[in-house]
């Protein structure tokens, strides 16, 4: 069982501090990104990391791929930790680990072509170089889908899921292991997101690859992923097998979510029940006692102000189906849709 | 035959324009650019062909003629066959010593200018790429800089070191560097916030690498605005250095120099005045025009430095026509 585990995050902290000064920088206060998250991708499957706007899945992305270092806790990556490597393990793990972005403009350099963007990889770890070089990149672009002809344009010259595809050849050009995209569809046209999920699934079966898809839409994680994580504030709420945890939420968090995501379908749409939270989600600057949702939990008492919530399996779930509430929903609870939420959506192909 | 044509046309819309090209192909749509451009060359060929010149003439640059170059006063000769811009009071050729001043002007101008654009893209990229106190340090330096006195500061360096022209080239850069470092400690800020270095950054790109090939060609079209709006600027204080006796030593022709020699006969010898300043005039006018078209052509979005009528005429009509972004 442990062995099949590719990446296991044991307690990471992110914090950013917030300084003040001209000379002495005097640390103020601090963002709490990610504030002790403990996760498992195993190899081969898609993990899915949901949750809304600045809850820190995209900090939490950088601390995986080495780009922030964490402030405490460990990342083990196939076993070894990713902290404190020499320049040339480092080089080694980055050959692993690679990342696609969200932004499909602001993640190629305008002013390069798409040819020495892709060719970047093998130039930085001296793999090839010359008409070796520009071989392999025109191999990578004829895989993910683009004219090898084009090697010489700018990104300027392609449209946003293009773009996108050259996004992927780069992070692919090392064959790593692991694949973390972080939203990697969010700014793309519906259409356009579809082709370039099945581009990712179908690189996965063909080069083995294990996913962290970070994303905030139900429907495009339901449909990738094995398992899904969802965060709010810096921490995990809920985790567990994806068909699972979208029938069954056991965090009210993860309930409000589902019960908020469009169904295509009117009908189902119309017979759902809403859950609708109030207030905005708080700063984390400041994170809430206790459990973090507690402020805008239905459900809340003097327990979730005080008593910070251990992330365990409720009413009997498998062991990896884990929520992190002292009030989980019971199976009667659930509301009515959410299990259809983002079911019908994904007609793909 | 159509064949290759085809072949042709697919290669070319193939290969792309890449953003050098597309400003090559706005900057010589500008007419005024293109006629500052057409100017400094002129320039530039005049003073490297200045010997050639003044063999033609038979004039050497330092080569007084007391009998043809001044009247019986002791006083300097009007332009004419002879002397196509007059003489001085020691009876030189202005022209000749105007072309040899163009030589000590541009290369005053483009060499400090240089030294102040290497020099400052290094530190101010430095700065904004590390940030922290690395970024703390070099800003209070670009900040001390800046506020000196400079021309109290030449003075100084020139009663210690003496005139010459290194030192000449070594104040002009010490005193323009900082200016440029500003702004690409700026740009790099915002740059190295893009995805993109990101990205090369999770690739394992080291940091020189980073900061040469992914940030360095976003912010080079900046830079270059800059070099060329202070190569003018560098070409004035050189002429103030000179005309206060600080830069250029005298034998030499410089047109400071020339223009204090100037000052005192400017009642009587209005071409003694007009040589080298118009010169240094029609030079820096060139060169700022330049600057403005370039500008124009590598940014095109962006505020102009000296928005002439023209130009906002034309940016008016654009916004009006819904045209550009």
């Amino acid at each position: 069982m442990t062995e099949d585990v590719l990446l296991r995050l044991t307690d990471v902290v992110k914090h950013f501090p917030i300084r003040r000064g001209v000379f002495f920088r005097k640390e103020v206060a601090r963002v709490h990104a990610v504030d002790g998250v403990s996760l498992d991708v195993r190899r081969g499957e898609t993990l899915g990391l949901v949750g809304e706007t600045g809850c820190g899945k995209s900090t939490l992305a950088r601390c995986i791929t080495g780009l922030h270092p964490v402030t405490s806790g460990e990342i083990r990556f196939d076993g070894e930790p990713v902290d404190g490597l020499d320049r040339a393990r480092t080089l080694a793990f980055r050959r692993q680990v690679q990342m696609v972005f969200q932004d499909p403009y602001g993640s190629l350099n305008p002013r390069r072509r798409v040819g020495s963007i892709i060719g970047d990889p093998f130039v930085i770890h001296g793999i090839a170089d010359g008409p070796e070089r520009r071989r392999r990149v025109q191999e990578l672009m004829e895989l993910v889908g683009l004219n090898p002809e084009h090697y010489n344009r700018f990104p300027a010259e392609f449209s946003g899921g293009q773009r996108q595809r050259i996004g992927v050849a780069r992070a692919i050009a090392l064959r790593p292991k692991l694949i973390v995209c972080d939203e990697p569809v969010a700014a793309l046209d519906v259409s356009i997101q579809a082709q370039i999920i099945n581009l990712l699934q179908d690189l996965q079966a063909e080069l083995g690859l294990t996913y962290v898809f970070i994303a905030h839409d139900l429907s495009v994680v339901r449909h990738v992923s094995d398992r899904v994580a969802v965060m709010y504030l810096g921490k995990v709420a809920e985790c567990g097998a994806t068909e699972r945890l979208y029938d069954t939420p056991r965090h009210p968090y993860t309930n409000a979510l589902l019960s908020a995501a469009t169904v295509a379908d009117p009908d189902v749409s119309a017979r759902r029940e809403r859950l609708v939270l109030a207030g905005d989600v708080p700063s984390p600057v400041r994170p809430p006692s206790g459990c973090r949702f507690h402020p805008r939990c239905p459900k809340a008492d003097e327990t979730c102000v005080a008593q910070e919530p251990p992330l365990e399996p409720k009413f009997g779930d498998a062991a990896e189906h884990t929520a992190a509430c002292h009030h989980p929903v019971a199976d009667d609870e659930v509301l009515v849709g959410s299990g259809d939420a983002a079911k019908e959506v994904p007609r793909w192909r | 035959m159509a064949m290759t044509e085809t072949r042709a046309i697919e290669g070319r819309s193939i290969e792309g324009r890449g953003p050098w090209r597309l400003a090559w192909e706005r900057l010589r749509r500008d007419r005024v650019a293109l006629g500052a451009a057409v100017v400094i060359v002129v320039i530039v060929v005049l003073a490297l062909a200045a010997p050639l010149i003044a063999d033609w003439f038979g004039h050497g640059p330092a080569q007084q003629f007391r009998k043809e170059g001044t009247t019986e006063f002791g006083l300097p000769v009007g332009p004419s066959g002879e002397f196509w811009f007059g003489t001085d009071n020691l009876g030189r050729d202005l022209l000749v010593r105007t072309l040899y001043g163009a030589r000590v002007s541009l290369l005053v101008g483009v060499a400090a200018t240089l030294c102040a654009t290497v020099i400052g893209v290094v530190v101010g990229m430095t700065a904004g790429y590390f940030g922290g106190k690395v970024d703390s340090v070099l800003s209070r330096a670009m900040d001390v800089v800046l506020s000196m006195p400079y021309l109290l500061l030449a003075l100084v360096l020139v009663a210690v070191f003496g005139p010459s022209l290194p030192l000449t080239i070594f104040v002009i850069a010490f005193f323009t560097w900082a200016s440029i470092a500003r702004v690409v400690r700026g740009q790099t800020l915002s740059a190295r916030e893009r995805e993109y270095v990101e990205a090369a950054r999770s690739l394992g790109a080291s940091d020189r690498r980073i900061m040469f090939v992914d940030i360095l060609p976003n912010i080079v079209a900046p830079v270059i605005v800059l070099a060329t709006v202070l190569i003018p600027l560098a070409i004035v204080f050189e002429s103030v250095l000179s005309f206060l006796g600080l830069g250029i030593v005298p034998p030499t022709p410089s047109w400071g120099s020339m223009l204090s020699e100037a000052i005192a006969f400017y009642r009587v010898a209005w071409w003694y005045l007009i040589a080298p300043g118009g010169a240094l005039l029609l030079t820096t006018l060139a060169f700022n025009l330049l600057g403005d078209g370039v500008r124009d052509a590598l940014d095109p979005r962006a505020e102009r430095l000296f928005a002439t009528r023209r130009n906002r005429r034309r940016r008016s009509l654009r916004r009006r026509s819904g045209g550009g972004r």
